[in-house]
């Protein structure tokens, strides 16, 4: 079985400048590989700007770690296209590779060494192998990719990069134009009051008989369910999978990343507990079965 | 100023950009030719399988249908695009190329495609054939549209509805890529192709199955009176007596979020962008889009008559351009919950 490495997604909340940096400077004592930086959800999001974000990515860099700067996810207007390319410029002068997070930015990069993020719809083998002629050096194939069809992608590809899955945390599920936090408090998303600040982990949906199912987080809707590709990890060694993605939250990360370490290390799977949860989220793992992804298959450890 | 050179200079104006093309869906042969005859310049369409948006039970077309299509279409002068605008499946890619060989074998005027690798094998196998870049390909900037021109050579890319009029023009004027909107029909308020909203209550999505909120993972339970609509378990939304009952369509129901009970995420409205056509021509869109594979031929033979008569009206004075109401009334008919919305163009929540 091969060692796995371990990277923290880019952060998809919006937290207090402080509570940012304060997470980052523990994730840096962290036994994770990787770490993607970056506002991938709102353009509107400022706590921390350019520069502030690539000053973490040198200090992160200085303690060992990759760091990767990602690009926004649904870029709508000409003042979000110019601060992607201004972070790729800025990102690629200071020696760090980009996530792109969409086509744009993926022409920004083309030519460059670069890694395909979660957005770019990489279904089959063509698409991958397109995207790696460009310059991707590691993919990440979309949440809803089953394990069948990963197998099948990462069996017909014609090149070889790096394969990063996301095995742990809400899952990034529809972006839009509007936002949803600022639609539930009344508010207009140009003068939003940057409510998103006081949902550390987004505002739980839940159904008229009170089953949680999503998770607003701005213009982005996560799953409510937690996904846990713990128990899949030796399948994921075969399949050719080398890097566990780990979406970051609030509470319990330091807990959830030594399970996760202590299971590349002894080639088990990782059964991370209960409490460990972000509040209101069920277990998932359906998408994995080729089935809903809210779905759980099997045991709760 | 004499009257002649008056109405040679009223027109020079109004041709700036010429009118643009009305598109039309077609879910069956009937609903084509209802498009045709009613002044449609290209009806798009799809096979009935899981290549394209729109696979629904009972809808789309055999080889056989569109072979006939085609020929309906050409010989009045008209196109036929063939939308292959979901994303291959690892495990059976081989059905994605199968349709664009068959698109191109059975005279498609171009194809609609969303998915870069798919892109690549049309383009290799087939140079000529023109390409469109589906909605599902999610190019919402110039960089996206200019690197699938760039790699692919496409000649069209239609556009997410989540761009606003404004933004809209920047990217026509940086561009030689023909612009294409949705003018009329149910929206979607997430970006399209990065919704998995639906796979994950369902397991199906547009991007896999080519279906969002499908029929198979509906089910409706009454209970004390109240009539429930739940999609893949989950109660989407609850009716009382009298209330009027909707399709579950995931993003369009009522939820709780912080003990408030609303429609969270969109009302369900339809879009009308009838209002806008002057704006539209002028700014060089090429294409006027009408969504609604699945709905009947009446639908589409009355909207697409509605926006036939408008783009013509719009074409003639867009100075003195007013929709006429009759036009509203019958659009208004057609709409989802009986609203209409100008959605992300005017962008009222902004």
């Amino acid at each position: 079985m091969n060692r796995f490495e371990i990277s923290l997604a880019p952060l998809a909340y919006y937290w207090s400048k402080s509570a940012t940096l304060e997470f980052y400077a523990e994730a840096s004592q962290w036994p994770v590989d990787i770490i993607y930086l970056g506002e991938v959800v709102c353009g509107r999001r400022h706590n921390l700007r350019l520069e502030d974000w690539l000053g973490l990515a040198a200090d992160l860099h200085a303690t060992g770690k990759q760091v990767v700067l990602s690009t926004q996810t649904l870029i709508d207007s000409e003042s979000d296209r110019r601060g992607m390319r201004r972070l790729i410029e800025r990102a690629l002068a200071s020696g760090f590779l980009v996530e792109a997070n969409d086509l744009s930015a993926v022409r920004a990069l083309s030519g460059q060494k670069f890694v395909a993020g979660p957005h770019l719809n990489v279904y089959h083998a063509a698409t991958h192998d397109w995207l790696a002629g460009l310059g991707a050096c590691r993919f990440i194939p979309p949440v809803e990719l089953a394990a069948d069809d990963l197998a099948a992608l990462l069996k017909t590809r014609s090149r070889s990069i790096q394969t990063e899955l996301q095995v742990w945390g809400r899952m990034a599920l529809a972006f839009s134009a509007r936002c949803f936090t600022a639609r539930h408090h009344r508010l207009r998303k140009d003068d939003c009051e940057f409510r998103c600040e006081a949902h550390a982990e987004g505002l739980l949906l839940s159904s008229r008989e009170g089953q949680p199912f999503l998770n607003l987080n701005g213009i982005q809707t996560q799953s409510a369910g937690c996904l846990d590709l713990g128990r899949q990890l030796p399948q994921l060694a075969e399949l050719g999978v080398t890097i566990l993605r780990l979406q970051p939250q609030s509470q319990g990360m330091v807990q959830i990343v030594s399970i996760f370490d202590e299971a590349r290390r002894s080639g088990a799977p990782a059964a991370v507990p209960s409490h460990l949860f972000p509040p209101g989220a069920s277990r998932s793992n359906g998408y994995w079965f080729g089935e809903a992804g809210m779905r759980w298959q099997g045991e709760c450890p | 100023m004499t009257p002649l050179a008056l109405a040679v200079m009223k027109s020079a104006q109004s041709s700036q950009f010429p009118i643009p093309q009305l598109v039309a869906p077609a879910g069956s042969l009937l609903a084509l030719k209802t498009a045709i005859d009613k002044g449609a310049d290209a009806v798009y369409l799809g096979l009935r399988n899981a290549t394209n948006a729109r696979n629904f039970g009972g809808l789309n077309f055999s080889e056989d249908e569109i072979a006939q299509g085609v020929a309906y279409a050409r010989s009045r002068g008209r196109e036929v695009l063939f939308a292959i605008n979901t994303y291959p499946q690892a495990a059976r890619a081989q059905e994605w190329r199968a349709a664009v060989d068959a698109a191109v074998r059975l005279g498609a005027s171009a194809i609609i495609l969303a998915d870069p690798g798919l892109m690549a094998y049309a383009r290799q196998r087939y140079p000529d054939v023109r390409l469109h870049l589906s909605v599902q390909g999610s190019a919402t900037t110039v960089d996206a549209i200019e690197l699938m021109r760039e790699q692919f050579g496409i000649r069209r890319a239609v556009l997410p509805r989540v761009l606003t009029l404004a933004e809209i023009e920047k990217i026509v004027k940086q561009t030689e890529v023909e612009i294409e909107v949705f003018g009329f029909g149910s929206l979607c308020v997430m970006a399209e192709g990065r919704c998995l909203l639906s796979s994950y209550a369902t397991g199906d999505s547009p991007n896999n199955r080519g279906v969002c909120s499908p029929a198979h993972a509906v089910r409706w339970d009454e209970r004390e009176g109240t009539l429930q609509a739940r999609l893949g378990g989950v109660m989407i939304d609850a009716y009382g007596p009298g209330e009027p009952a909707a399709y579950p369509t995931l993003c369009k129901g009522r939820f709780e979020v912080e003990g408030e009970i609303d429609y969270v995420l969109e009302e369900p409205t339809s879009l009308n962008a009838i209002s806008l056509l002057p704006r539209l021509q002028a700014m060089g869109i090429a294409a006027i889009k009408i969504e609604g594979r699945q709905r009947s031929p009446n639908y589409v033979g009355q909207v697409v008559a509605t926006l036939r008569a408008a783009l013509d009206a719009a074409n003639r004075d867009p100075s003195r351009y007013q929709p006429r109401q009759e036009w509203q009334v019958m659009l208004s008919r057609h709409a989802e919950g009986a609203q209409v919305t100008q959605g992300a163009f005017e962008r009222p929540w902004r």
